[in-house]
């Protein structure tokens, strides 16, 4: 059912479209000034049905803004996501052909990870399989670094990983690029990189971090919750909701 | 065309500044090709396509026109009609309406024509800025528009039009020189002469009849519909502690209905 927008969905729409992605706190925050500005009624906890009334007018032009959640501290994101190319196609107008080769193989080395994660030496490796023109040392550093600003990856102490919006945004290219290695979190059923994952060798389930913390927090001997084999793993802490934001 | 080859080409088909010029007279050609159906052609075209290819079409020229706008580039017809209306030339005054449409009606946009010789085209923003209060959640402020503000601010103090010299000596002043690489802009030249003016917020044209060649510059159709005139004197006022008010010519100028209206209602986007 699509249903008449106000100027307020107008404004939050065109906001998200500049922002990218925002984390539900500025999403909340934005809901309020765009209805004060609009003069339209804003019911505390209809950021969701608010939402619901954009997307039905975007689901034709096959656009959504989509929520998923930070793999970093759990919490939860907005981005508004272009269904007709959910894969590296939307990039072309940003970056080279030989560029998006080395996000490719970045994108492979962080999928076939353990920990979803990629050491710069890696990928600065990688370069040397490249079949298009081949880039320098210090042009895949300047690669990783725009990749980073314009937030597709996210970078600490020489390792990437995907960014929150990047995970959002490609799921479903990721889901079908990568079948046979792509595993979900067995808790919240979203695809998983940054993960623990379970020792028993015919188990082996991924959980997210911050739902490893969520699910384990006050238990005294944490279980695996598909095979109730121990689990070895350090617990991490469930993070605040005022932790420092990173998308 | 990627952004980034249609750079390389801007660069190696001319090594003289005005190589927007060259690109223009191209594009003008491909333009020539593309006649507006008429009425009853639409109207045939029409019947013989579903509902939902017209759909569709609309969706792609809209996702088109986003893409180009994150940019400000503005979107020639002819590339639209190349690259995403394809065949479906016949009825593209039905589907630029419908996108239009859906501009409007879903993102709060307007898509305006800035250039009716060569068909351009620009979004900006539809909503009503007067009443907005400062949003929780900005984009991160993009040192270039910072820039942009100081060279529009030189211009309309100076009546409308400046020479390249004195542009490159006021900014020098303020510590931008042109000549050499800065922190924040690159190359500051190629910034100004080249990418403002590719996004229509800057005119950069040769002075006729000068020897050697001098150029000059004016405020875009971009800038005069998205930049406000009252708030470049309120800047200035604040810069040079003086009463806006006593720019006389200025002053009216930026509070005259015709020019105030257009930007008031489409914000700085
Ligand atoms: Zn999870
Ligand atoms: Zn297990």
């Amino acid at each position: 059912m699509s249903r008449e927008l106000g100027d307020g969905h107008r404004r939050f729409l065109q906001t998200l479209m500049a922002v990218g992605v925002t984390d539900e706190q500025e999403a909340r925050a934005l809901y309020q000034h765009c209805c004060d500005t609009h003069t339209m009624q804003c019911i505390p906890d209809k950021l969701d049905e608010f939402i619901e009334a954009i997307n039905s007018r975007l689901q034709p032009m096959f656009m959504q803004i989509r929520k998923g959640m930070s793999e970093e501290n759990g919490r939860q994101y907005y981005a508004l996501v272009n269904m007709a190319e959910t894969d590296i196609t939307r990039m072309t107008s940003d970056y080279a052909d030989n560029e998006l080769e080395l996000f490719r193989k970045t994108l492979d080395l962080i999928v076939s990870s353990e920990n979803g994660k990629a050491s710069s030496t890696d990928i600065l490796n990688s370069t040397d399989t490249m079949t298009s023109k081949k880039l320098k040392k210090s042009e895949t550093e300047h690669l990783l670094t725009r990749l980073v600003q314009d937030n597709w990856l996210c970078e600490r102490r020489g390792e990437y990983t995907l960014s929150t919006r990047c995970i959002i945004e490609m799921e479903p290219y990721i889901r079908t690029m990568y079948q046979e290695q792509v595993k979900v979190c067995h808790i919240c059923h979203n695809i998983a990189f940054q993960c623990q994952i379970c020792e028993n060798p015919s188990c082996g389930i991924k959980i997210h971090n911050p739902c490893v913390a969520r699910y384990f927090k006050g238990r005294v001997e944490p279980r695996c919750p598909a095979c109730d084999d121990f689990w070895p793993h350090e617990i991490p802490e469930v993070r605040g909701l005022r932790s420092q934001s990173k998308r | 065309m990627t952004q980034r080859k249609r750079l390389s080409n801007v660069q190696s088909s001319s090594q003289s500044k005005r190589q927007s010029n060259s690109f223009m007279t191209q594009e003008e050609d491909e333009d020539a090709t593309f006649t507006q159906p008429s009425t009853s052609q639409v109207q045939r075209g029409l019947e013989k396509l579903t509902a939902a290819q017209v759909d569709q079409k609309t969706a792609e020229v809209v996702q088109y026109i986003l893409v180009k706008d994150q940019k400000k580039i503005p979107v020639r017809r002819a590339d639209l009609v190349k690259h995403v209306i394809k065949d479906y030339r016949t009825v593209y005054p039905e589907i630029i309406k419908r996108a239009m449409l859906t501009f409007e009606q879903v993102f709060g946009l307007k898509l305006v024509e800035i250039d009716s010789k060569n068909h351009m085209y620009v979004l900006v923003n539809n909503l009503d800025a007067s009443t907005a209060r400062p949003s929780p959640v900005e984009r991160p402020s993009n040192p270039k528009m910072g820039l942009l503000f100081v060279i529009l601010s030189v211009i309309f103090m100076k009546g409308g039009v400046v020479r390249e010299n004195l542009m490159w000596n006021t900014l020098k002043k303020l510590r931008v020189d042109p000549g050499q690489r800065h922190e924040e802009f690159g190359d500051v030249r190629k910034v100004i002469t080249d990418e403002f003016v590719r996004q229509r917020y800057l005119e950069y044209v040769r002075v006729p009849h000068t020897e050697p060649v001098e150029y000059e510059f004016r405020w875009g159709q971009r800038s005069d519909m998205e930049v406000s005139k009252a708030q470049i004197l309120e800047f200035m006022g604040q810069l040079l502690e003086q009463d806006p008010q006593s720019w006389t010519q200025q002053y009216r100028e930026a509070h005259s209905t015709a020019s105030s209206s257009q930007a008031s209602s489409s914000n700085h986007r």
